[in-house]
């Protein structure tokens, strides 16, 4: 993980911020996006209205000014909660416009080359950039090779490599060269490009309601009309029951009660967080450096059921490693040890490092100098599939080599040796056990095998169990032979392998995932893997890869680290069972509402001899006055919107765990805890207003 | 209570549950056209039908045409009963020389037959002549509850299938649940009836001298044949006015007994059935626990109440209302099973019940009438509150909501909403609207909170369709005939339509599998979680109102007020 200026949840510049656009955000354009404040807002208005009519005619109540304050605060706490979110995107998107600066190009037009601003470069234009340039747009290599710093994108100082061709050919705009130099073809537009359109989807700009969200509002605005339903009819109901007590029809509801009662019912905390959960969601990913092109793609993250993953790099550590000698008859371990360790000391591949590394950690044979043993290095090529030297001792030329077991069995047949029997078997053993066997030879004679491992990463079996619990299929995507795709599939856990894949393998695959219902997140770079990351329900490119890749996934891991795939998943379950938690939350709070706002509206109705009106039997909580009790109420359904904000940006605790288990525990946290709570709240609430 | 009214609810309640997968296989083989024994027995019928009508009951539609199709045959259902209700006295099968009846009667009960609530603002025996009572409401009796049956099998085939817009054919569905189960079912129970003394003949009325010496008139008719169906097809709708109280209608303990398994046993049936073409019994069997429950707690509740002591009248469990050949334990139970059902069948005056108890009749009805509810309709009700759970909860379990293995979207949210909105819309408005009107409150014969129940409980019955009256008010009048009119079509098509919707939309999608990362809806929590929101929903939509009702009344009885 990069480490990346982590942005607190609340600082005071980003809380000011927040306070001042909760006051713009009362725009009724604004606020008629979110219907359950709007109509909180309007009840508000009409609340206010009515104290300044009290005013007026000289009877002012200071219960329907607290009751028109708190409404407001109400509004004003939700436009907050989404204000804190937007914010906390704005920052930042303020740093990564700081990397957009100003940058010269220099603009090739045949030739020549022409200085220009980077505002001015179109799709297709050349480029050349030379070390310490910043590189002016998003782009392609297509000339030389050089390594650039994308610290201004991804927080990784470390700087990366960049070429032409291949899989790492993409650069982004606003990232500096730091050495040697690139000729670069621009791909996007002023304006479109990836840092533009970057700060655009943090700064919540071009955010749009996700197919999930839609529902849920629906939901919302079902439930508030309901509850409307059931206010408006109240005071026919009153009407009934006054004149049943015999009292008068002009002590029916006020307008302030019923406002506060209904702002009470309709679900205001999911209401107001609600927006503020979504954007806190893309927020979440890119804290761990993954950029989602839309809200849409984070609630699909959660949907997916199925998880195509590359071996190398995922599953295993990038290369394999050299793990046993295991010396042919008549041949010492120390022996085959030392003929590896002199074959590989100049082959700077990652094996032969490793087999460097094995020899001196088991048998102390400490590194040598090649042309201090008076020996020829044997690079390893397509032909011969085989490296080694040649050393040159007193007795003579002895060549040294190591390869494939067939590449060895005709350079030993050449030399007029031959093969034995058991290192063929040994050698068929490794292979099946999903190893890569290499052979080692000394001229004519065999001295034993290598055995180079892939290393499957530490606590990846776990991940994958983890990932099974939350019923998510994993299948391992490798170029290897099946022999050896299903040992390494069995050592990792994974739940199924495709072996000897090819990208149209991949593509096929998700296709017939997706024709059986299940949703398919993969991870890719190269220009083939991007016909499967645009097929896939979540395709996420890596940043090192290929512009077209960077194209057809709909997030983009700044990282490059193939793992992110599982932490997406995650992310996005926890913002939908966030959204689900709170929802529970609000509709589940409403019961202790009732049980104090219902006894207090009808104190008057039915009174028998004891002076207090018959329904006050529901008043199990105690509260102080019916107007304490309904301010209380009020009070609590306004103060629960700030002290869930917390909760809406970070999301609810997550764990790996079966559906079963999530429910109960989210359930026995927000369902009942949501019935139960406002019963204490509210009841601490009266208890200072009556202090 | 006594030992033998503990047996009685034992019996009732195993009897069901042992009955439940039996009857739902059969459901299950006529709806999906297997073999069943009826076949070979009824099957020249269905041909005959077929070939009369010009269907081809192969040809499956998509929901727009099934729900037309629906509509249209509803429609002409009304007009034909508005019709010979108006005309009764220019028609045969009039023995008792009964008059025409009013146009706003006509048009009530018109509604009230064919979206299977049977509210009567008319007494039967003094105002419908036999041929309407047999052309026009026992035929209707059959087709309204073979088209919520046909409802339900559109929105299973809906859920079932995927990636097609096909969801059935309604002149199918309807012809093969008529044939094959309501029609073989009645007659059976039509025997049984009349072989326990429900009477059945063409006759004038009778009169006869009394014991005490004075005359009375006895109302005859064919009233076994009409009663089957009112309870098998949860129509409610009494031959007489007294309903499943007069003993010509309802004259043993063993026939009591029977009706109320005659109420329940085809919705309680239809929970496996549906179950079984879904492919999961166990989510079957999860609704049938989750309605089990809701009808249990609220059986507890009402007998609790009728039992407990009476602070007025010391500690005598109140009689009056009641038929004292029943007792207490049977009405109770009965009042329970009649509103959970959306029957509306009645043994005992639902007025008389004790605040509580009328407020859990009150209660049953409100809920959407999803606990086993009508034929068909308490079923696919239910359906709309799973829709809700699912999506409510669903999110919790960090996926998208899905209902087997269908993504639960806007359209279905929106859907249910207006399916749950429809009748809580009927109850809420007009109940405000008639206890603050002169023509509302006019038809009160009580006052005090007592009066708004039963305001509440008139326009609960009808926007449930289920038919029961709480008998305090006076509901043959122009407002309250027009507004329960009114009400009942709301109450019956505003779910229809939409619940055909989600069907037709669901049809279309494609299934996720299941993993163990789906949200389970065939186990303990999740039926809790459906009765919670259940609780929940109707809770605080009707909590203000029910308050001011029979929450007061009870606190007032117990402090010594009576209405």
């Amino acid at each position: 993980m990069s480490t990346k200026p982590e942005i607190k949840l609340f600082n005071k510049r980003l809380l000011r911020q927040a306070v001042q656009e909760s006051f713009v955000k009362l725009n009724p354009v604004l606020l008629i996006k979110n219907p359950v404040i709007f109509i909180v807002a309007i009840g508000s208005v009409l609340t206010t209205l009515v104290v300044f009519m009290d005013i007026f005619n000289g009877s002012f109540s200071f219960f329907n000014f607290q009751i028109a304050v708190w409404l407001w605060f109400t509004v004003l706490f939700a436009n907050f909660s989404e204000a804190v979110a937007e914010g906390r995107g704005k920052a930042q998107a303020d740093n990564l416009r700081k990397n957009r600066t100003q940058t010269q190009a220099r603009k090739m037009t045949g030739k020549h080359e022409v200085l220009v601003f980077a505002t001015e470069l179109r799709k297709g234009d050349i480029v050349l950039c030379k070390a310490g340039d910043i590189i002016p747009s998003d782009g392609e290599v297509i000339e030389g090779i050089a390594s650039v710093d994308e610290s201004a994108i991804t927080g990784e100082s470390a700087p990366v490599i960049r070429e032409s061709g291949g899989d790492r050919s993409a650069v982004t705009g606003g990232t500096k060269v730091i050495s040697d130099q690139i000729v670069i073809r621009i791909t996007s537009d002023p304006g479109s490009t990836f840092i533009d359109r970057m700060i655009a989807l943090v700064e919540g700009a071009k955010r749009q309601k996700t197919p999930n969200e839609i529902a849920l509002s629906i939901l919302l605005s079902g439930l508030s009309i309901i509850f409307l339903l059931a206010v408006t009819t109240l005071p026919a109901f009153f009407a009934y029951s006054l004149s049943a007590s015999g009292l008068p029809g002009s002590q029916n509801l006020t307008l302030p009660v019923l406002f506060a009662l209904l702002v009470c019912l309709i679900p205001t905390t999911i209401g107001g967080l609600l927006s503020a959960i979504g954007i806190s969601g893309m927020d979440r990913l890119l804290q761990r450096n993954v950029i989602a092109t839309s809200g849409r793609a984070i609630e699909a993250a959660g949907d997916v059921d199925v998880l195509l993953l590359d071996k190398t790099g995922t599953i295993t550590l990038g290369n394999r490693m050299a793990t046993d000698f295991i010396p042919a008859e008549g041949v010492t371990p120390a022996e085959l040890a030392d003929a590896a360790q002199l074959s590989s000391l100049s082959d700077e591949t990652p094996e032969g490092r490793s087999i460097v590394i094995l020899a001196k950690e088991k048998f102390n044979i400490r590194g040598r100098e090649v042309h201090r043993l008076n020996a020829s290095f044997i690079p390893f090529t397509a032909q011969s599939r085989m490296s080694g030297i040649d050393l040159r001792t007193e007795d003579g030329l002895h060549q040294i080599r190591k390869g494939s077991a067939e590449a060895i069995r005709s350079f030993i047949l050449n030399n007029n040796g031959f093969f034995p029997q058991k290192i063929q078997d040994i050698v068929s053993e490794l292979a099946r056990m999903g190893a890569t066997p290499l052979v080692v030879a000394k001229d004519n004679k065999v001295l034993g095998v290598i055995n180079l491992k892939d290393i499957v990463k530490g606590g990846i079996k776990q991940r994958f169990a983890e990932l099974r619990k939350m019923g998510i299929q994993t299948v391992m995507i490798t170029g290897d032979n099946s022999l050896t795709a299903a040992a390494i599939a069995a050592e990792a856990g994974v739940d199924d392998f495709m072996a000897e894949a090819k990208p149209e393998d991949k593509l096929r695959r998700i296709r017939e995932e997706q024709a059986n219902g299940h949703l398919v997140g993969m991870i890719g770079d190269g220009t083939n893997d991007a016909p499967a990351l645009a097929q896939a329900d979540i395709g996420i490119a890596m940043n090192s890869g290929t512009q077209a890749a960077r194209e057809a996934g709909n997030m983009i891991d700044l990282d490059s680290n193939p793992t992110k795939l599982i932490e997406v998943v995650e992310v996005g379950k926890q913002l939908l069972m966030t959204r689900g938690a709170l929802t529970t939350f609000s509709i589940a709070n409403d019961v202790a509402k009732y049980f104090a706002i219902i006894p207090a509206i009808s104190a008057s109705l039915y009174v028998g001899k004891s002076g207090t009106g018959i329904l006050s039997a529901l008043n199990i909580m105690q509260l102080g006055s019916p107007q304490s009790a309904i301010l209380s109420a009020v009070i609590f359904n306004a103060i629960i919107i700030v002290l869930l904000i917390p909760l809406a940006l970070r999301g609810v605790r997550y764990h790996p765990v079966s559906a079963n288990t999530a429910l109960t525990r989210n359930l026995i946290i927000f369902g009942i805890g949501g019935l139960i709570a406002p019963f204490f709240g509210i009841k601490l609430i009266d208890i200072l207003i009556n202090l | 209570m006594t030992t033998q009214d503990a047996i009685l609810l034992i019996l009732f309640i195993s009897i069901l549950a042992g009955l439940t997968p039996v009857v739902g296989n059969y459901l299950f083989m006529v709806f999906t056209d297997g073999k069943h024994f009826m076949r070979p027995v009824l099957g020249w019928l269905e041909s005959v039908t077929y070939k009369f009508a010009g269907i081809n009951p192969k040809e499956e539609t998509n929901w727009k045409t099934y729900t037309s199709n629906l509509l249209l045959f509803n429609l002409i259902g009304i007009v034909f009963l508005f019709v010979i209700q108006l005309t009764q006295a220019y028609l045969p099968l009039n023995p008792a020389h009964l008059g025409n009846t009013s146009w706003h009667l006509a048009f009530n009960t018109a509604v009230s037959f064919v979206t299977n609530t049977n509210w009567q603002s008319y007494a039967g025996e003094t105002t419908q002549s036999y041929l309407v009572q047999m052309l026009g409401f026992t035929v209707q009796n059959f087709v309204s509850a073979a088209t919520g049956m046909a409802v339900l099998l559109a929105v299973i085939r809906g859920i079932s299938r995927k990636t097609t817009d096909k969801i059935g054919n309604f002149w199918t569905d309807l012809t093969r649940t008529t044939i094959y189960i309501l029609l073989p079912a009645s007659v059976v129970l039509a025997i049984v009836l009349a072989g326990q003394g429900v009477i059945q003949n063409f006759k004038t009325y009778e009169t006869v001298q009394t014991v005490e010496g004075s005359l009375q008139i006895l109302p005859m008719g064919p009233a076994a044949s009409q009663i089957a169906i009112k309870l098998l097809g949860t129509n409610g709708g009494g031959f007489f006015n007294a309903n499943s109280a007069h003993p010509f209608e309802n004259p043993t303990p063993l026939s009591n007994f029977l009706q109320m398994l005659a109420i329940f046993i085809i919705p309680m049936g239809l929970t496996y059935t549906y179950g079984k073409m879904v492919g999961s019994l166990r989510h079957g069997r999860t609704i049938f626990l989750t309605m089990g429950i809701l009808f249990l707690l609220g059986l507890g509740i009402s007998l609790y109440s009728e039992y407990s002591s009476n602070p007025i009248f010391g500690n005598l469990p109140l009689m009056e209302g009641k038929e004292t050949r029943f007792g207490i334990t049977n009405s109770v139970l009965f009042s329970v099973v009649t509103t959970n059902a959306s029957c509306g069948a009645v043994n005992a005056m639902h007025d008389s019940l004790s605040p509580i108890s009328g407020m859990i009749a009150l209660i049953n009805m409100m809920l959407g009438e999803v606990i086993f509810g009508g034929v068909g309709a308490g079923l696919y009700g239910m359906i709309i509150f799973i829709i809700l759970t699912v999506f409510i909860a669903g999110l919790m379990v960090g996926r998208t909501p899905e209902y087997l293995g269908k993504k639960i979207e806007a359209f279905e949210v929106k859907m249910a909403i207006v399916a749950v909105l429809a009748p809580s819309l009927v109850i809420l408005l007009f109940s405000a609207w008639a206890s603050v009107s002169p023509v509302g409150l006019a038809g009160l014969n009580n006052p005090g909170p007592h009066g708004l129940s039963e305001i509440l409980y008139a326009y609960s019955s009808a926007a449930g369709n289920n038919g029961s009256a709480f008998a305090g008010l006076n509901a043959n009048t122009i407002f309250y005939n027009l507004t329960t009119g009114i009400g009942m079509l709301i109450g019956r098509f505003g779910i229809i339509v939409p619940v055909l919707a989600i069907a037709g939309n669901m049809a279309q999608k494609r299934v996720t599998p299941l993993s163990s990362g789906t949200f389970r809806t065939d186990n303990w929590l999740f039926a809790s979680l459906l009765t919670a929101v259940i609780l929940i929903v109707g809770g605080l939509t009707f909590f203000p109102a029910l308050s001011l009702g029979p929450v007061v009344e009870h606190l007032l009885m117990n402090s010594g007020l009576t209405f």
